[in-house]
């Protein structure tokens, strides 16, 4: 214990620096769980707390980072006509994807976090670990290439306007990381929006390597490659190869339904995510992995991603029937192929706070965005995907479901008095008809 | 309405499966197979609504002439619980169950072995006012320090309602009256003679006796306050009579006594107390048993005009409240009465034997004590003198009662007035690394994220929080413990809102603290439910 006692000396004063305090707080509560005991109450507590239950969603996601780092670098090289095998070139696109990725993470977890700790110590409440899965979320739900400061806005909009003003962790109505995204994609759609953005480096095809942003980490890693006698990034400044659009199968499939998406990709492909799309999104086994990983641990509502699954299905059914357009013909089984439905699925409208809480109002809460998500992809010419839009809607009315639900529990309970009631009066007329 | 869909979907089935029989003949249809489908489904569907028509005015008439089989409207069909629900081995066997599918057992190491130890010496007891919810908080004490007093004595009175008299548990002298914060009274110790002189009561036929003189009986000869009412959880109303009353003949509280043990040789006594309490309500008197007990004791098997249920699952599948919702549930107004094993037992005693006799069964268990066994003492026996020399060490807490709803105790303090059980558990004072992520130790929890927990082992706990208190943040996960159509994370809400009415719409009348504290061990954000409850009811109890 003589760490603790260390760290105890060196403990910043409460009144004097409450920053400081409250920093030191909440690196100390990560390295130590707290000596506190109960009080009042039950005297043995649950061993699960919200530092425990946060990470396990952040563990769920690390195969997308591990993936989505890889593709940034493999849809960079596959544009420019490179490397067109996967597995080539693969520390070359492993460490573009980090380059690219990492600055987004730290930003984005340090805007965040910064914002997070500055209302602790304000508030004068220990750090909430909220922010622990949203900063794990958000940079797996943007552009390869947003640009740094658009991020850090879109972080600062959320977790202030979005948590901040509700009254921090628990309290928010809309899901933090999809506030952020919204916030980009209506604040500055060029830079979420469109054929190009998805794929990393292709829209500066001009600028090399050294002039872009960061351009210097390329050069230390080209004198570390060149060293183990591998290949280079080199200059860079190629230009994308003929007839390359960047186009993601939604986009493909909004204009010229499923043959015309198969001309561009195959169905493996999209499913095991190889195609442009945000960081984390593509992956569809790794997330269903995730999901199921969080289903077991009982700590996202399977109710929720399976009534969300059967929402979307039913309303691709029902697309295939009507058939007007070559989007609603995409065979409903194949919509599950595009898109991030399932990353919504599993790791977005599952946020407990913003969900439905009751077990009734998760199966209409996620039946209703899987519907609403379809409808938003497929009729909407102006929005190619509509988990975002669907989710941060039904965040909305998720407290009115639960209204509903409350008040049929209600209702149930009042009716049970007046059937008592009822009861009761009966005896009483048929006493009183026997005395006759 | 659900339970009409599944009977039409069971007898359309039905058909369609019997069908194939006749489809037999007709199979060289042919062209015309689609047509013949067609019309043959039309025809089932017409014979199944014949037959749901016929169930329904089945229904109807019985319920005109009153024949009714069991709580189930009579039916042409199997209800869905006959049907679908499991079923009962052991003594339930071909019984009506009720199963509890929600539920959490807290596995404890420390668990006592099945002798009784009778020999067990403590030297002094205590009546303790701040064992009863509502008690004002300086009641009126009618004995002085150095009298002398017999078991059954008055001891103390609330002037609320003075009525109701607290007795010795024990015949003694009074060595003090201790007081707590702003002058309120904490405990009247006694020093317990060595052999037990009672007071000594006129006998008193309850069956030939009217309610009203039973009850003025009871009042004084001090055994009312062992009749709890719900809601609230506090001493019956002796001015009003209540809709029924429940017993519950076993705990499923982590580490609880088997109440077999407890009613080993007093079975004709318990049935006394049964027989007094059916006439103190006009209403059914309910026990209900653990179907998952082998071999229950024949006190309750046999026991003769009460009604007797059996519930299976894990807890809080043995309290009393969530029997009261599943049996006839509390309704606004409405009022029950509940009482323990060792409550009856002494409501038995007192019209079998004429004394007040506080003989109690305690369990002491708890992975820090050298030797878990059940002892015999009487009501409010001091924990120093429970425990004398059976502590591992001195890092522990002592608890009266279970880990759930038990209190914290002292060596000089008393045995709660309800409990029978006494917890020892270490504290959980000490920081640890990474605890959070990589637990040092196995702990007791309802989520599969720990390994632990996918191997079902004893643990060994301590009174960690094992972490900081936060926001209602995950949902669902009372409702996953609390086997009774409540949402409790809503109703914590509405209490701390104060919105009585909602309170009220949501059940808060059904619950109390031991109800409660499952959810309370589970919760991730750490909320202290059981104090925002009592809060609630509190705040409900001040209306009326």
């Amino acid at each position: 214990m003589g760490l603790v006692d260390f760290l105890h000396k060196i403990e910043p004063d409460k009144k004097k620096s409450p920053f400081l305090h409250t920093l030191f707080d909440g690196f100390f509560t990560f390295a130590y769980a707290p000596n506190s005991v109960t009080r009042g109450g039950v005297h043995v507590r649950d061993g699960m707390d919200l530092k425990r239950l946060m990470i396990h969603v952040v563990l769920a996601m690390q195969l997308c980072y591990v993936f989505g780092s890889y593709n940034i670098g493999h849809q960079h090289y596959a544009a420019l006509g490179m490397y067109e095998s996967f597995l080539s070139g693969f520390h070359l696109k492993l460490f573009y994807g980090l380059i690219k990725i990492i600055p987004i993470f730290i930003v984005s977890n340090l805007v965040g976090l910064g914002i997070e700790f500055y209302y602790a110590a304000r508030k004068g409440h220990a750090i909430e670990e909220g922010f622990l899965v949203s900063g794990a979320l958000i940079p797996l739900i943007m552009p390869p290439d947003i640009p740094l400061w658009i991020l850090a806005l879109s972080v600062a909009f959320a977790v202030i306007i979005g948590k901040e003003a509700f009254g921090g962790t628990g309290m928010n109505i809309l899901n933090i990381a999809l506030l952020a995204r919204v916030f980009v994609f209506f604040a500055y759609p060029t830079y979420i929006s469109g054929d190009e953005v998805w794929i990393s480096g292709i829209e500066k095809i001009d600028t090399s390597y050294i002039a872009s942003e960061n351009g210097w980490i390329f050069g230390v890693f080209d004198w570390i490659f060149s060293s183990f006698g591998w290949e280079t990034f080199g200059a860079g400044g190629q230009a994308v190869v003929d007839g390359y659009t960047g186009a993601t199968p939604l986009s493909l499939a909004s204009k010229g339904g499923w043959e015309y998406v198969l001309t561009v990709y195959t169905p493996s492909q999209m499913w095991w995510g190889a195609i442009p799309g945000s960081i984390g999104e593509m992956p569809k086994l790794f997330i269903i992995f995730g999901a199921l990983f969080l289903v077991m641990t009982k700590i996202a509502s399977w109710r929720i991603m399976l009534s969300m699954f059967i929402g979307a299905a039913i309303t691709a059914l029902l697309m295939n029937v009507a058939g007007t357009t070559p989007f609603m013909q995409v065979p409903w089984y194949y919509q599950f192929y595009m898109g991030s439905f399932f990353f919504a699925m599993a790791f977005m409208a599952t946020d407990p706070v913003t969900a439905a809480s009751t077990d009734m109002g998760k199966w209409i809460y996620g039946f209703l965005i899987g519907m609403i998500g379809m409808i938003i992809r497929v009729l909407n010419p102006a929005y190619p995907e509509g988990w975002m839009l669907a989710i941060l809607f039904m965040n909305v009315f998720a407290p009115l479901i639960d209204y509903y639900v409350l008040e049929a529990n209600i209702k149930r309970r009042a009716k049970r008095v007046r059937s008592t009631i009822g009861v009761s009066t009966e005896n009483i007329l048929t006493e009183s008809q026997s005395v006759h | 309405m659900r339970n009409r869909i599944t009977k039409f979907g069971a007898v359309f089935s039905f058909f369609v499966l019997s069908a194939d029989l006749f489809a037999q003949g007709s199979a060289t249809g042919g062209s015309n197979a689609l047509l013949y489908g067609l019309l043959l489904i039309v025809a089932l569907l017409i014979l199944a609504a014949v037959a749901l028509i016929g169930d329904s005015m089945v229904t109807v008439k019985s319920k005109e002439l009153g024949v009714e089989r069991g709580s189930e409207k009579l039916s042409l069909f199997p209800s869905n619980e006959e049907m679908f629900a499991p079923k009962a081995e052991g003594a339930a066997s071909g019984k009506k169950v009720f199963f509890l599918k929600k539920g959490f057992d807290i596995k404890l190491e420390g668990e006592a072995s099945y002798d009784v130890d009778e020999n067990l010496n403590v030297s002094t007891f205590a009546l303790q006012p701040k064992n009863f919810i509502g008690m004002s908080p300086i009641p009126k004490v009618e004995v002085e320090v150095g009298q002398e007093v017999n078991a059954g004595d008055h001891i103390l009175y609330d002037k609320k309602n003075p009525s109701v008299k607290y007795v010795a548990p024990v015949s003694g002298e009074v060595i003090a009256v201790n007081r707590a914060e702003k002058r309120s009274i904490a405990e009247v110790v006694i020093l317990a003679d060595k052999k037990m002189n009672f007071r000594k009561l006129p006998q008193f036929d309850f069956e030939k006796s009217s309610r009203e003189e039973l009850v003025n009986y009871m009042l004084d000869a001090g055994v009312w306050p062992h009749i709890k009412q719900r809601p609230y959880d506090i001493i019956a109303d002796h001015t009003i009579e209540p809709k029924a009353i429940f017993v519950t003949t076993f705990d499923s509280a982590p580490l609880a006594p088997d109440q077999d043990i407890v009613v080993a040789g007093r079975e004709d006594i318990f049935q006394i107390g049964l027989d007094v309490l059916n006439n103190l309500t006009s209403g059914k008197v309910h026990i209900s048993i653990d179907a998952k007990d082998e071999d229950p004791s024949t006190a309750f098997m046999n026991a003769n005009g009460v009604e007797i249920h059996y519930f299976h699952g894990q807890h809080p599948a043995g309290n009393v409240g969530v029997h009261i919702h599943h049996i006839d549930p509390i309704s606004s107004g409405e009022k029950v009465w509940t009482l323990g094993v060792q409550d009856v037992i002494t409501l038995g005693a007192l019209f079998e034997e004429g004394v007040y006799d506080a003989q109690r069964v305690v369990v002491l268990t708890g992975a820090e004590l050298k030797n878990p066994r059940y002892v015999t003492t009487y009501l409010g026996a001091n924990i120093g003198d429970l425990i004398k020399n059976d502590l591992k060490n001195d890092h522990v807490r002592l608890i009266s009662g279970d880990v759930l709803s038990g209190k914290t105790k002292t060596q000089e303090q008393f045995l709660d007035f309800y409990e029978d059980q006494i917890t020892v558990v270490e504290e959980g004072d000490e920081y640890e690394p990474f605890g959070w992520l990589i637990p040092s130790s196995a702990r007791p929890s309802i989520s599969p994220t720990f390994i632990s927990n996918l191997i079902g082992t004893t643990y060994r706990a301590n009174t960690n929080t094992h972490g900081e208190k936060r926001a209602f943040v995950v949902t669902g996960q009372y409702e996953q413990v609390l086997p009774m159509d409540i949402y409790p994370q809503h109703l914590m809400k509405s209490i701390l809102i104060n919105d009585l009415e909602r309170m009220e719409g949501l059940g808060i009348y059904e619950l109390s603290e031991e109800d409660i504290a499952i959810c309370e061990f589970t919760c991730t954000s750490k909320q202290p439910l059981q104090m925002i409850l009592r809060e609630g009811l509190e705040a409900m109890r001040e209306q009326e």
